[in-house]
Order: structure tokens, then sequence, then C-alpha cells
């Protein structure tokens, strides 16, 4: 029998859909250049029409049909060789539109398995933001700010091909630096970018990470009900009703948390999250009432403190609100949890300051889109001396 | 026809009574009796004169119920649907592309386990325009868990209706159904119909109860969430498991009612006439079993053991049972007054049903499909002889066409 290749790419909805869509069909083309036949196709369960949120493409390859067709036919395969993550955010889990819950970012890799990650981070710092696993795999980090673009538009800073060529590096049975650079000139018609996968291939590095390395939360994980143990009439048990917020130092009771989900959470959706200066809040209720996911908990002294387990990052509430620099949206890679901003300022208001001093020196350009017709022509030349 | 209905609801007699209505009357007065919380119209015909009725039962003042017109089938099935989640005991009823244009909610009915009751007034499909009868409308649920039966008269569509909500709303069920009244024939036609007690309706058909299926504030549950390929099968075979579980409820309901009522159909699924020393039978369903059944009259005259099938309910399918009792003859002739183009044989729908059902039979007669009486085309003596020779001539072993056109000009 033949080999089979399979190659993940986890990306984020709408402002990576056709960078993940360019390196999976590159990849089958590529390949198809040494004479393997392959297939390209997004997660069908996705919703990759939304906003931010993290779903996938394969591309299955095969040195023969007859061995490609184990790889048909599938909505994903069962382990991968490469898994890329065009967003270092993704790293903390991924999960999918209403279903399986929070994913490893690692989990369909292969022992041994290599994970391409475009960060400005170092691995020692992404790694412990994935969950471990039972195998030793490898990390390889490109250079670069996360390249996000919008529905209409496609952010061409050669993410794709540096992707492509670091590719042919770790994995030269599945195709050569060669026919990458042969794929280049045929789809995209830029000598720069045959250059960028040649710069790629003689940079990347790997680190091996090990089994006792990473977040060591359990992923989630739920028993699938036979026909006879579900409830018939598709119906399922409502969200109960929320209720009052408790304050952490007075123990006064009030205000709302609205009843959530407990499986579905939604927050692997975010790139930026929202931190709230709790001092300069004027309770406008403007981002409580405009929020699109009722993220808001009304606390007992009548402040809005983002729920960070239910937040999508949208940054709705910080274009609404009315006072400077009350509500910011900064950087999600920065963070390792989705504690209560609130509770943490009401326990302890100066350390809970300098926190949020550090946090908003994260504050990215607005991750994603484009604020002004032009900002993407003056941000290319940043970026490519950001990758070196 | 208002004087008949008042007639008819003067007062509440304990006892049966008599009135002349038509088979469209008989499904509005059973709506009646079995107190329907909300109704739903928007007028096609036939269907419509089931609306008609109600609404006159409704004007004046005999009847309590949420009674709505729609502004399109889709919204008339989706509101007793939404309704019948929320506990309420509900009718609905279309015609011909008035259904076909409701599918969408049709579709999701069984799914969610709505016990609706429904009437289709069968009628030809667009294109041409035309209001005769063709079981095709009805038909096309058929995969979809939907329970379907078919009637030949008045009083058999009234105590249909009150069996259909005792089996649609049985726990073991909730599937909904629907009952099919030809065009014309049984919808536009008047007949004496006994007119039960609401005493002894009320006997027979208990409160609807959804239990924890109850779309209310008190059991707050979610329904019809999103799925994706790892629960569609479970789904699936839920529902499959209550349509299995329904031909034990049906046969349960009939006997109840022969109790209750002392009108016993005796075998619920089908109906068989003059076929204990028959040599072929006719297979059929609706009304056309009347110049089937005069024509076999006639013909036994000449000596001709013919006998005849009418089958009721077609969802279930009553398959063993009806393979077992088909077997018995030397050929069976099927009567379709619908088709099923491109299909087997190119027949029509009850045909390749009848011929799968007894496909596992060692013992199997001939089969021949007719092709007949479409768009309301009478269904006349000359055709069903006609039918019956093309028949014996089947069990005498001359090979001709497996299915045929008739009445047909050609």
């Amino acid at each position: 029998m033949g080999r089979l290749f399979a190659v993940e790419i986890v990306y984020r909805g709408i402002f990576q859909k056709k960078l993940a869509a360019n390196i999976s069909r590159a990849i089958v083309l590529a390949a198809h250049k040494e004479g393997k036949p392959g297939i390209s196709f997004g997660r069908y369960g996705d919703s990759p029409e939304r906003n931010g949120i993290p779903a996938k493409y394969f591309a299955i390859v095969a040195t023969d049909e007859t061995t490609l067709e184990e790889g048909k036919a599938k909505y994903e395969p069962k382990e991968v060789d490469i898994s890329i993550c065009v967003d270092d955010t993704l790293f903390k889990g991924v999960e999918s539109w209403a279903w399986y819950g929070l994913q490893p970012i690692n989990k369909l890799l292969k022992p041994g398995g290599t994970l391409i990650v475009t960060s400005l981070k170092e691995a020692d710092q992404l790694i412990p933001l994935a969950h471990r696993k039972e195998t030793p795999y490898k990390l390889a980090v490109l250079k670069g700010t996360p390249s996000f673009s919008g529905l209409w538009v496609y952010k061409d800073d050669h993410t794709d091909v540096r992707v492509l060529g670091a590719m042919s590096r770790v994995l030269p049975e599945l195709f050569g630096l060669g026919s990458v650079q042969e794929t280049i000139r045929e789809e995209w018609k830029n000598e720069l970018k045959a250059t960028s996968a040649l710069r790629a291939f003689e940079r990347v590095t790997t680190v091996t990470v090990t089994p006792d390395q990473g977040n060591p939360q359990e992923p989630y994980k739920f028993e699938m009900p036979k026909w006879t143990e579900m409830r018939e009439g598709i119906a399922i048990p409502a969200i109960p009703l929320g209720g009052q917020m408790k304050d952490p130092v007075t123990g006064e009771e009030g205000g709302w948390r609205p009843g959530r989900n407990p499986t579905f959470k939604k927050w692997a959706t975010r790139t930026m999250r929202p931190v709230v200066d709790f001092d300069k809040c004027i309770k406008c209720t403007l981002c409580w009432l405009q929020c699109p996911d009722s993220v808001f908990d009304v606390t007992p002294d009548g402040l809005y403190d983002a729920n960070l387990e239910a937040c999508c990052g949208c940054g709705v509430c910080e274009a609404v609100c009315p006072v400077q620099a009350c509500v910011t949206m900064v950087n999600e890679a920065q963070f390792t949890d989705n504690a209560s901003q609130w509770e943490a300022w009401r326990t302890d208001k100066p350390a809970y300051e300098t926190h949020l001093a550090e946090w908003i020196k994260e504050r990215p350009e607005r991750s994603h889109g484009f604020r002004f017709r032009g900002q993407y022509q003056q941000e290319l030349p940043n970026e490519f001396a950001r990758q070196g | 026809m208002a004087e008949v209905i008042a007639h008819t609801t003067e007062q509440k007699p304990a006892t049966d009574k008599t009135s002349l209505i038509t088979g469209s009357e008989a499904i509005a007065v059973a709506c009646k009796l079995a107190d329907v919380d909300v109704i739903t119209g928007y007028p096609i015909r036939p269907y419509d004169t089931v609306m008609q009725y109600i609404a006159k039962l409704v004007s004046n003042g005999e009847m309590d119920c949420e009674y709505i017109i729609a502004e399109g089938e889709h919204s008339q099935f989706e509101i007793v649907k939404h309704a019948s989640a929320c506990g309420a005991r509900v009718f609905c009823g279309s015609s011909g592309v008035g259904w076909m244009y409701a599918m969408e909610a049709l579709t999701v009915t069984p799914a969610l386990r709505i016990p609706m009751v429904a009437m289709v007034g069968n009628r030809a499909l667009d294109d041409p325009g035309a209001f005769g009868v063709e079981h095709n409308d009805a038909l096309a649920v058929r995969d979809l868990g939907w329970q379907l039966v078919w009637v030949d008269n008045a009083q058999e569509a009234l105590d249909t209706a009150l069996i259909a909500y005792k089996v649609a709303e049985d726990r073991r069920v909730f599937l909904p159904c629907a009952i099919s009244c030809d065009g014309a024939f049984l919808t536009h036609s008047q007949a004496i119909v006994k007119i039960p007690s609401e005493e002894k309706v009320n006997q027979f058909l208990p409160r609807y109860d959804r239990g924890d299926l109850l779309l209310h504030p008190d059991n707050p549950i979610t329904v019809a969430p999103q799925a994706n390929e790892d629960w569609l099968m479970e789904i699936r075979r839920q529902t499959a498991a209550a349509m299995e579980r329904s031909p034990g409820v049906i046969r349960e309901a009939y006997g109840q009612f022969a109790k209750i009522f002392g009108r016993d159909y005796g075998n619920p699924f089908f109906e068989e006439y003059m076929t204990d020393d028959a040599d072929v039978v006719i297979v059929g369903m609706g009304t056309l079993s009347n110049p089937v059944r005069v024509a076999i009259r006639e013909m036994r005259k000449e000596g001709k053991k013919v006998g005849f099938v009418r089958v009721r309910w077609f969802r279930p399918f009553a398959a063993e049972e009806l393979a077992k009792s088909l077997s018995r003859f030397k050929a069976v002739g099927i009567i379709d007054r619908d088709f099923s183009l491109g299909s087997p044989h190119s027949s029509g729908v009850l045909a390749t049903e009848v011929r799968a059902a007894l496909y596992p039979v060692a013992n199997r007669p001939p089969l021949l499909a007719f092709i007949c009486g479409l768009g309301g085309r009478e269904v006349t003596l000359p055709d069903v002889k006609n039918m019956t020779d093309k028949v014996y001539a089947a069990a005498a072993g001359k090979p001709q066409p497996l299915t045929q056109w008739i009445g047909l000009r050609e």
C-alpha cells in the first residue's frame, strides 16, 4: 500500500478563510507536481462565514489514487501529519460551531507530527497555552503577526507561501521546495513569493514538545447517548435562568448574571478581549445593551463585567462605550484564563490597575478588518520587516 | 347546509343523531366532537369545504377554538405545529399543490413528534389546474413519518378522524396523521351520517397530554436545536420506532371504538370484500371502492369469482398481513389513482408498495398495475371489468405489460 498524508489548517472564520483555502489548495497542487493525487476541503460542520470562529481546512494527499480513497468521504481525518495554525490565539483550543466543545489544537497530530504556527511569540511562550498531548510532537514557529483580512479582501503578506516553504522542510516526503516554488510561480505569478517560500524553508526550526509540557486541563469530553436514551421529539433541557452575583469583598448579593450554555462557550472565537477600567465606568448600560452575545453581567454595585466564558471578542462594547479608555480591546494571546475582571478589581484595585496597564500595552491594531482605505498598503512594509 | 349543521347540534343528545352531511362536514363535526383547540385554514378546493363548515360552527357559537386564517399553507401548518407543541389539540388540512406548498412544515412535523391531525382533500397536482382527485398530494409525505389513512365514505371520515386523534396523541406514537378524502366523490357528496354523542367521544378520546415534551415556561426545553451528523441517525431511529409502534396502537383504537360506538371496522388496515372464495382480487384506495364493488357483484353473476381489497392505512403499511392475504389469490390487480413516473415498471405508488410487500412471500401471485381515474376521471364499471379480465389473463399466465393505463383515450 502507498502512503496517505493529511494536513489540517486551523484558521479563523471570515478573517482567514481565503488564507486557509489558498494553503490547502497549494498543498494539493504542489504534491500533484510530484505525481501524488490529493483533495482539499473545508470541514463541513464549520461555519467559516462567522467572524473569528475556529474552523478547519484539510489537504489529503496520497502516493497513489487507491490509497487516496482512504482519505475521502470523511468530514475530517482521524490524524494528521502536519497541523497548521494560522493564529496563535487558537493554541488555547478549537471550538467549532456549537459542537464537541473546546478541543486541543494538537488533537489530531500524529505522534511526532509537526504543528506549524504563525506568531510573534517564542515557542516557550506558546507551549503552555496548548493542551498537553500524550505523545511528543514538534512545534515550528513562523515569525509574523497572524494574517487577518476581511470577507472581501485577502491580505497578501506571504503567510501562505511561507507556510508552504516550511512544510517542504519538515515533511519533504509530501513535496519538496522545488514543487512548492513551481506551484507558487504558476498560481501567483510572483517571484517574490517564491523567494519568501525559500526563506521560510531555510529558516524554519522545530522544537519537540514533550507530554509533560502544556496546559494540564482535561479537554472537554462527553458520551454519545444511544437512541433509546435520548429524549424524543428533538427536545433538550433549556438553559436555566441566571441569578444574582455576589460581591467577593462585602458578600453583598445583587445584579444579574444570565444563565448561559455550560457546554457551548464560544470564547474560542476571540482574538481580542475587552478589558474594563471600572473606575471610569459611568454605568451608561450601552455595552450591556449592545453586546450581541449578552456577555455583560450586572454586578451588585451596578457595573458591567464582561463574562469571558461567553465573549466572542467582537469589540462592539469598545465601539459603543462613550468614555475614553473605559473598555479596551486587547490581545487575547496574553491571557491564560477567563476569570472575572470585576472580582479581581473588587479584591485588589492597585493590582488590577497594574494588570490593566500591562494588558493595554498589548493593544493591537484592530486584529481583524481595516479601519480606513489604504491601511493595508500602509501595514505591509511593517509586516515584511517583522518577518525579516 | 348551515341548517343541517344547526340540526345536528341543536342540543347535546346522549344518543347518536343522524344527519345528511358531506365527507368534509363529517370531518368538521369530528373536530367539534374532539373539542379541537387550534385550527388553521387557507382555502383550496376541495379541502376548503372543511374550513367553511368549521367557520360556521365557530361563528354559530357551537364550537370553541382558536380559528386562524393563515396567509398560506406553509404558515397554516407551522401555526398548528407550534400550537400542538404547546399542548393544544390541533386540526389542519389542505389539498393538491396547497399541501405541497406546506411541504417544509409537513417535513418537520413528524420528527418533532407533533400529533397533528390533518385532512387532505385529494386533488390532482398542478399543472394543469384541476380539481379532481389524485392521490399524489398525500402520498408525497409517505416517507416522512406521517400516518396516512384513506376513507371511502362520510361516516368513515368522521369515525377515522376521532380514531386519528386517539392514535396520533398516544404517547407511544406522537406522530401526525393525515386523513385522505377523495375530492368531489367524498368531500362534496352528502350522505346520512351517525353523529355520536359528546359523552361517547369523551369516553373514547382522552385529553392530549404532551408530558415532558410540552413547550411551556414550567417545563423549560429547547425544541429542534441544530444538530450535526452525530445525532441525526438516532433521531430518525426514534421516529421510526414510533411508526413501528403505531400499528398496535391503531388496532387498540379500533377495538375501543367498536366497543364504545358500536361500529366495528374489522381489520383496521385493509377491508376485504367478497374475497373468501375469490380467484383474483382488485386492490385500491378511496372512493373507487364504489364502482369496483358494483362491478364485482355484476361479474359474480357471470360466474367470475372476483374480490376487492381496499387499503385504508397506507402508513403504517400492513405489509406482512396484506402480503399474506394477497398470496391466497391466483392474480392481483392494483388500481393506482396516482402515478410514480419512472418507478419500477412505470406504475403507481400503491402497486410498487404492494409488490415490495409481496417479495418475501414464497407463492407470490402475478401482479398487474393499473393507472386509472387520474384527475378525478370516473372509474367506470367497464373499466373495472376490463381490468379484471386482464387480471384473469395474468392468472392464466398470458404475458402482458405489467402496468396499463385504463380509461385513457387511445
